[in-house]
């Protein structure tokens, strides 16, 4: 049976107000699905409800099938789970908490040091393994929350905002350790501000604004449906050109809408025509000679969409 | 990721028990009680009152040494139930409430874990931690017991008063996690579980007594008088308490005051029945509480 995360008609109101309304999705597969959202859109409600975290109003929430609310031991068996940043006892080291955590969750006792030395060597905290949590600082008791959720090799993943209080190495390492979880058979469901971070490991999206969920499909579609037949690509060169020679080469390409420089090595190029125009305007931007390194979906496509379909709603 | 990778093989992964959950998680949480600063404090706290008993008995002697049952019946009947009610507060205060208020709490319900597991997981480590003081303070007794009474200094009464007082610590404790978790702030539950244990009860009882004029059967501070009473003869072992009159002349003033002593079994009865209103009421309402 592939992991699945589902939510029929899930609804939560905190007194008057409603922080999710009728939010019906059903992710299934092998995938990362990011979840987006603005401050106080119902993110990190609709993941407290799906992990029976707080109960809903209305609706059920589903991990594999399994009814949260009704067997949350079962649900939660195959599902790692990482909410609201939480905090370890603080007496405890890495080792003991992880430890905990697999004895708990059944792991048995012979795989239980190798997959905590596995899981702490992810997210790079295996010099830490025996000191108390304590003492350590935001971003390194994150990174052990996220051990903690991958030390039983889950089929599916809660995340909410899995990348904060991190430091830039310490997001991209993250960003790494989810791209390698896909690798493995595994439905990943995060929550997310950093589009980047979604446009980098996702396949899917989820917008929830307001506690209504506003789209839910895959990256490649939303980014060609929403964007009004523009495409946008962000090209990397190996040396600095400038503003006039990408106006005078890029910008006439034939399909090319715009073309703007961000930084002396960046050019953001708009274009219309879907992958086939993509295609042929890599293979005239390499004609150029300027020194193309890569050619990447601009993370701005994603970013524009989410502007675009949340201020929609005001 | 550099490095092998061990990942488990599938179907191999099976979610213990919930019963063997609850045992796994008392141990840890009995370890994390263990290192706690907390549990430094109250066995410095206890050590200390068993230095003042020690030093009051040296110097006074005389009654309260008089039979190992007197001095007992004293200071193991009347110190008991104040390091009971301590050990509650300390360890049954927060730990409910602290689970929400430190954020801890989204780490263990992130675990396949029931509600009422990690409830019952946490109250037996409480209570485990408790009963670690009450060993404690016996221990400093029976030392003192050994050098005033020798060979004489195990009398059989104190095996079922410190039973008793274990039946009274569970009981007290339940009513803690119930605060604990009825108000999801600790301190409310230091607080209440303290007030009303240390004066609350005595003074109900004192109304219940003195101007309803009944046996004060529904009040544990009325139950746990048993602790002490125990060592008394005759024992009352039955379900129901007793009742003494005397009289003494205050001035002109003739004051009649009417004692109840409560049965042992009436006692025992009194505090389970504390015990499982407290523990399940707590464990009704941890049931229904949203870590929101
Ligand atoms: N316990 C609560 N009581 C009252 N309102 C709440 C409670 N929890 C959340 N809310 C409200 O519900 C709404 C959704 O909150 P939620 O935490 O799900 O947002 P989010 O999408 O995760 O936002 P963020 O990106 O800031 O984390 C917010 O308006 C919030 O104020
Ligand atoms: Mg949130």
């Amino acid at each position: 049976m592939s992991p699945s995360l589902e939510a029929r008609d899930l609804t939560k109101q905190f007194g008057r107000f409603t922080a999710l309304n009728g939010l019906n999705l059903k992710i299934e597969g092998t995938k990362c699905v990011g979840f987006l959202g603005p401050n106080g859109a119902g993110k990190t409600t609709t993941l407290k409800l799906l992990t029976d975290m707080i109960f809903p109003t209305r609706g059920e929430a589903f991990i594999n099938g399994v009814s949260s609310r009704r067997d949350r031991k079962r649900a939660l068996g195959d599902a790692g789970v990482l909410i609201e940043s939480p905090e370890i006892y603080s007496s405890l080291t890495p080792n003991e908490a992880l430890g905990m955590v697999a004895d708990l969750r059944g792991l048995p006792a012979a795989d239980r040091r190798d997959r905590i030395r596995t899981v702490l060597g992810e997210v790079k905290m295996t010099e830490w393994a025996d000191q108390k949590v304590g003492r350590f600082s935001k971003g390194m008791k994150q990174r052990i929350n996220i051990a903690a959720a991958l030390v039983h090799d889950p089929d599916v993943l809660i995340l909410d905002e899995p990348s904060t209080g991190l430091d830039p190495r310490g997001m991209a390492e993250v960003r790494s350790i989810v791209r390698d979880l896909k690798k493995s058979q595994r439905l990943i469901f995060m929550s997310s501000h950093i589009l980047s971070e979604v446009v980098d490991v996702c396949d899917e999206v989820a917008l929830i604004d307001k506690g209504k969920l506003l789209f839910y499909d895959s990256l490649d579609n939303v980014t060609s449906r929403f964007a009004d037949g523009h495409q946008s690509v962000d090209a990397m060169l190996a040396r600095p050109v400038g503003a006039d020679q990408v106006g005078q080469t890029v910008a006439t390409l034939p399909g090319v809408s715009s073309a703007t420089l961000l930084d002396p090595r960046r050019i953001r190029i708009k274009f219309t025509g879907g992958l086939a125009a993509q295609e042929r305007l890599v293979e005239a931007l390499v004609g150029l000679h300027l020194g193309v390194l890569q050619v990447t979906e601009s993370e701005s496509a994603l970013e524009e969409i989410y502007l675009q379909q949340i201020s929609r709603g005001d | 990721m550099a490095g092998a990778t061990v990942d488990l093989p599938a179907g191999r992964l099976h979610v213990p028990q919930s019963g063997q959950q609850v045992t796994k998680l008392a141990r840890y949480q009995f370890r994390e009680y263990l290192r706690s600063r907390r549990f430094v404090a109250l066995a410095g706290i206890v050590v200390a009152i068993g230095v003042i008993v020690t030093a009051i008995v040296a110097h006074f002697r005389g009654g309260l040494v008089a039979s190992n049952l007197a001095f007992y019946g004293s200071f193991w009947g009347g110190g008991s139930p104040f390091v009971a009610v301590l050990a509650a507060v300390f360890f049954g205060g927060d730990a409910i409430a602290g689970e929400f208020q430190n954020k801890t709490g989204y780490f263990l319900m992130g675990l396949p874990l029931r509600r009422g597991t990690v409830y019952v997981g946490k109250f037996i480590a409480a209570y485990l931690a408790g009963v670690a003081m009450m060993l404690l303070f016996l221990v400093i007794l029976v030392l003192n017991g050994v050098y005033y009474f020798g060979g004489s200094a195990f009398p059989w009464q104190l095996g079922i008063s410190f039973v008793l007082a274990l039946v009274y610590l569970s009981a007290v404790l339940g009513a803690t996690f119930f605060f604990s978790s009825l108000f999801k702030t600790s301190a409310y539950g230091f607080v209440l579980t303290a007030l009303l244990f240390i004066i609350g009860f005595t003074l109900l009882q004192d109304v219940v007594t003195g101007l309803v004029k009944i046996e004060p059967w529904m009040l544990i501070s009325y139950a746990d008088s048993a602790i002490g009473t125990i060592f008394a003869s005759p024992v009352n072992w039955g379900l129901s308490g007793t009742i003494t009159t005397s009289s003494m002349m205050v001035g002109r003033m003739h004051i009649v005051t009417t004692t109840y002593t409560a049965g042992i079994a009436e006692g025992v009865v009194i505090m389970i029945v504390y015990l499982l209103l407290a523990a399940i009421g707590g464990l009704l309402l941890f049931e229904r509480e949203e870590f929101s």
